[in-house]
C-alpha cells in the first residue's frame, strides 16, 4: 500500500516535473546545454575510440597470431632524436642472421625473413601501376608470417628463394590495374623494370585508416635482396611459436639466440627489437588511453558546471514558483510531494540532457566510420548507460537543495508571497 | 458531534520583545451544514483564525477538534493531509496555477489525494467544473478566464475532494459587484447542497448570506450572533 502510493507519487511528480519543464521551455533548452556538452564530450571520443579499436584488432593483425617479429628498431618510435639514432646505429640484420636464426630456433613452427620498400612502378605490356607500389620480400613461409591470403596459383616453394627465382605474388590493387580482363597467372610483369612471372594472386585485405592494403607485390626474399636491396637494407624476422601456451617462451628463446647470433656478450643490450600483434594492440591502448582521461576530464568539468547551472536553475524556478508551492500545499501537497517534484524535475532536466548528449555523440564519434571504410558503426552501450547513470546523479545531487528549500517553505508565507 | 470544536485556542507571535497576541483565547463551535461569516477589522486575528481554522498553522496552546479528530498537534504533513481530505479553499487572489488548464488545476487535490486513478480524477473534476457551470471551460488556462470564472475554477477545486469545509478568504474581494454576487449565489447553493461554508469577510453585504456571523476584535471573539438570515 505505502509502495503503491510513493510509485503513484513518483509517477505524478513525473508528469508535473514535465509540465514545469514545458512551461518554462527556453530556460530549461539553456539549462541542458551544459549536460549535453559534458555527455557529448565522452560519449563521442568513447564512440570514436571504439570504432578505431575495434578496426585496430582487426586491421592490425599485421603479423599472423603467434607470431613474434624481430627487427633492428621498434615498430612505433616514440622518443626524441637521440634515441632514434641509437636505433638506427645499430648493425642491420642481414639474410645470414636470420638463416642462422631458423638453424638455432628448431622448436619454431617457422622462422622467416622479410623486407619491403615502396614507390615501385609495375608494368605489363602497355599497362603501368603508379609508382608508389610496395614490393615485399618473403620466403616461403612469408604470406602465414605477414597475414597473406592466396586466391589463386601457388605459393613460393624453397626452390624460388634458394635461386632467386624471378618469380611474383600480386595484391588486388595491382592486378585491378594492370589484368583488369585477364588473368595474370604465368604473365611476365615488370617491377622497375626487372622481369618477374606471376605465380599467383591474393585475396583483398581492404583499407587501414582509409589507406589501401592491397596495393603491392611479393617477391622471393633472396631476389629482392639481389635488385631492390642497398647497404641500408635490414630484415625483419618473424618467428611463429608452435601454439599460443608456448608463446611467452618461445619469445624467450627468440631474444636469446638473437643475441648469439648478434654476437652480443653477456652485458650488452640487445641490438634488436621483439614486437608482436598484442604489444602494438598494447601500444595503442596507451596511446588511447591518455585520450579517454582527457575527454574524462572534460565531462566530469562540464557535468559539474552544468551541475551547478542546474542547481542555480532550480534555485530560480522556487523562488519564482514560491507561490505555486504555497498552492499545492494549501491544498494538500506533503512536504514529500513537492520535494519529488522539485527533485524529479532537475533529474529529469539532466536526463533529457544527456539523452541528447548520448545521440549526438554516436553520432559524431561514428563519423570516424565516415572515413575509415571498413569500418563497422559501434554504439558503446556501456558508455550510454554510464551517461545517463551519471546525469541521473547530477540532478539528484544539485537539485536536492533547491527542492529540500522548496519542500520546507511555509504554506501560509508562500501563500502571500507575490 | 461538533464539525468544528474550537477551545481556548491562542496564537501568540514574538516580535522582538514584545508578545503579540494574534488569537487571545477563542472558543468556537461551528455544526455540520453550518453557513458562518467571521468578520472583524485589520489586526483583529480573522486572518489567524482562518489559518488555524483552514489546518495551514498549528496553534500556541488549546484545542481544535475536527470531526472529533485533533488537529492542534498534529504535524506538517498530517495536517496536509486533512487540509487535502477535509478542507477547501477559496481565495480572494483565486490563487490558481497560471500554467495549468481549469481541469488540470481542479484535479490537483485529487493528485495530492493519493488513491484515485488518473481517469477517476478526470471524471471527479469534470463533475465539480459542471457544479460550477465551467462544464464547457475545462481545457482553459486562467488567462483565458473572465474573474467571476476563475473564482468560479476555484471553488471547483475546492469542492472536489468532497471537503468537510469550504474556507473561503475574502472570495469577492478582486471581484465587481456583481460578479461577486453571482459567487455568493453560488455559495447559497452549495450551502443548500449540504455544505458547511466559513466565510471571512469585511463587507457586511457579503456577511449577510450567512446564517451565523463571527466578529473578533483585539484576538478575542466579540460577537457571535445569527443573521437575519440565520434568525428566519
Amino acid at each position: 500500500m505505502y509502495l503503491r502510493t510513493t510509485i503513484k507519487t513518483l509517477n505524478d511528480a513525473f508528469f508535473m516535473a514535465l509540465e514545469a519543464i514545458r512551461d518554462n521551455l527556453l530556460r530549461s533548452i539553456l539549462t541542458l546545454l551544459g549536460i549535453v556538452i559534458g555527455v557529448f564530450a565522452i560519449i563521442a571520443v568513447m564512440t570514436a575510440i571504439r570504432t578505431l579499436e575495434s578496426s585496430i584488432n582487426t586491421g592490425l593483425n599485421v603479423f599472423g597470431s603467434d607470431v613474434i617479429f624481430v627487427q633492428k628498431s621498434p615498430v612505433i618510435q616514440m622518443g626524441d632524436h637521440a634515441s632514434r639514432r641509437k636505433y638506427w646505429r645499430r648493425p642491420n640484420i642481414t639474410y645470414d642472421m636470420a638463416l642462422e636464426l631458423r638453424d638455432r630456433m628448431l622448436g619454431a613452427e617457422f622462422v622467416s625473413a622479410q623486407d619491403g620498400t615502396g614507390g615501385k612502378t609495375i608494368r605489363f605490356n602497355k599497362e603501368s601501376t603508379n609508382p608508389n607500389v610496395g614490393v615485399q620480400g618473403v620466403d616461403e613461409f612469408g604470406l602465414q608470417a605477414l597475414n597473406h591470403k592466396l586466391d589463386y596459383g601457388r605459393n613460393f616453394i624453397p626452390e624460388d628463394i634458394e635461386y632467386n627465382r624471378r618469380v611474383v605474388i600480386l595484391g588486388t590493387d595491382v592486378i585491378q590495374k594492370l589484368f583488369p580482363f585477364q588473368d595474370p597467372i604465368n604473365q611476365t610483369i615488370s617491377i622497375n623494370g626487372i622481369g618477374f612471372d606471376v605465380i599467383g594472386t591474393l585475396q583483398r585485405k581492404g583499407e587501414m585508416f582509409g589507406q589501401s592494403q592491397d596495393n603491392f607485390v611479393i617477391v622471393p626474399i633472396t631476389a629482392y635482396l639481389q635488385y631492390y636491396g642497398s647497404r641500408w637494407t635490414s630484415l625483419g624476422i618473424s618467428i611463429k611459436a608452435p601454439d599460443g601456451e608456448s608463446f611467452d617462451l618461445t619469445k624467450e628463446e627468440v631474444i636469446d639466440q638473437m643475441r648469439i647470433v648478434r654476437g652480443l656478450g653477456p652485458v650488452d643490450e640487445n641490438d634488436f627489437e621483439v614486437t608482436s600483434n598484442d604489444a602494438l594492440i598494447d601500444t595503442f591502448g596507451s596511446f588511447t588511453a591518455g585520450i579517454k582521461m582527457f575527454a574524462g576530464a572534460v565531462s566530469v568539468i562540464a557535468l559539474v558546471v552544468a551541475g551547478i547551472g542546474i542547481m542555480n536553475i532550480m534555485l530560480v524556478s522556487v523562488s519564482e514558483r514560491i507561490k505555486e508551492i504555497g498552492i499545492r500545499k494549501a491544498i494538500g501537497a506533503t512536504r514529500n510531494n513537492i520535494l519529488f517534484q522539485f527533485l524529479l524535475e532537475a533529474v529529469f532536466l539532466s536526463l533529457i540532457g544527456g539523452v541528447i548528449g548520448v545521440l549526438l555523440g554516436v553520432g559524431a564519434g561514428n563519423m570516424v566510420t565516415l572515413v575509415m571504410k571498413n569500418v563497422a558503426p559501434v554504439i558503446p552501450i556501456d558508455w550510454v548507460f554510464i551517461g545517463l547513470g551519471v546525469c541521473s546523479f547530477i540532478g539528484i545531487v544539485f537539485g536536492i537543495y533547491p527542492a529540500y528549500k522548496a519542500a520546507g517553505l511555509d504554506p501560509i508565507e508562500s501563500l502571500r508571497h507575490e | 458531534m461538533s464539525l468544528i470544536q474550537v477551545n481556548d485556542l491562542y496564537k501568540i507571535y514574538q516580535m522582538g520583545n514584545t508578545e503579540v497576541r494574534a488569537l487571545d483565547g477563542v472558543s468556537v463551535t461551528i455544526e455540520q451544514n453550518e453557513y458562518v461569516s467571521i468578520m472583524g477589522p485589520s489586526g483583529s486575528g480573522k486572518s489567524t483564525l482562518m489559518n488555524l481554522l483552514g489546518c495551514l498553522d498549528t496553534p500556541t496552546s488549546g484545542e481544535f477538534f475536527m470531526d472529533g479528530i485533533n488537529v492542534a498537534t498534529m504535524g506538517d504533513d498530517e495536517l496536509a493531509h486533512i487540509r487535502n481530505k477535509k478542507i477547501g479553499f477559496v481565495f480572494q487572489t483565486f490563487n490558481l496555477l497560471p500554467k495549468s488548464t481549469s481541469l488540470r488545476n481542479v484535479e490537483l487535490p485529487l493528485i495530492y489525494n493519493g488513491e484515485i486513478k488518473a481517469h477517476e480524477r478526470r471524471d471527479m473534476a469534470i463533475k465539480a467544473l459542471t457544479r460550477v457551470n465551467l462544464g464547457d471551460r475545462v481545457s482553459h488556462k486562467p488567462n483565458e478566464l473572465s474573474g467571476g470564472q476563475r473564482q468560479r475554477v476555484a471553488v471547483a477545486r475546492a469542492l472536489v475532494n468532497n471537503p468537510a469545509i469550504i474556507l473561503a478568504d475574502e472570495p469577492t474581494g478582486n471581484l465587481d459587484s456583481k460578479t461577486g454576487e453571482e459567487i455568493m449565489v453560488l455559495f447559497d447553493e452549495l450551502h443548500k447542497q449540504g455544505n458547511t461554508i466559513i466565510l471571512v469577510t469585511h463587507e457586511e453585504h457579503i456577511a449577510a448570506h450567512a446564517s451565523r456571523v463571527v466578529r473578533l476584535l483585539d484576538g478575542k471573539i466579540a460577537v457571535d450572533e445569527a443573521t437575519n438570515r440565520g434568525k428566519k
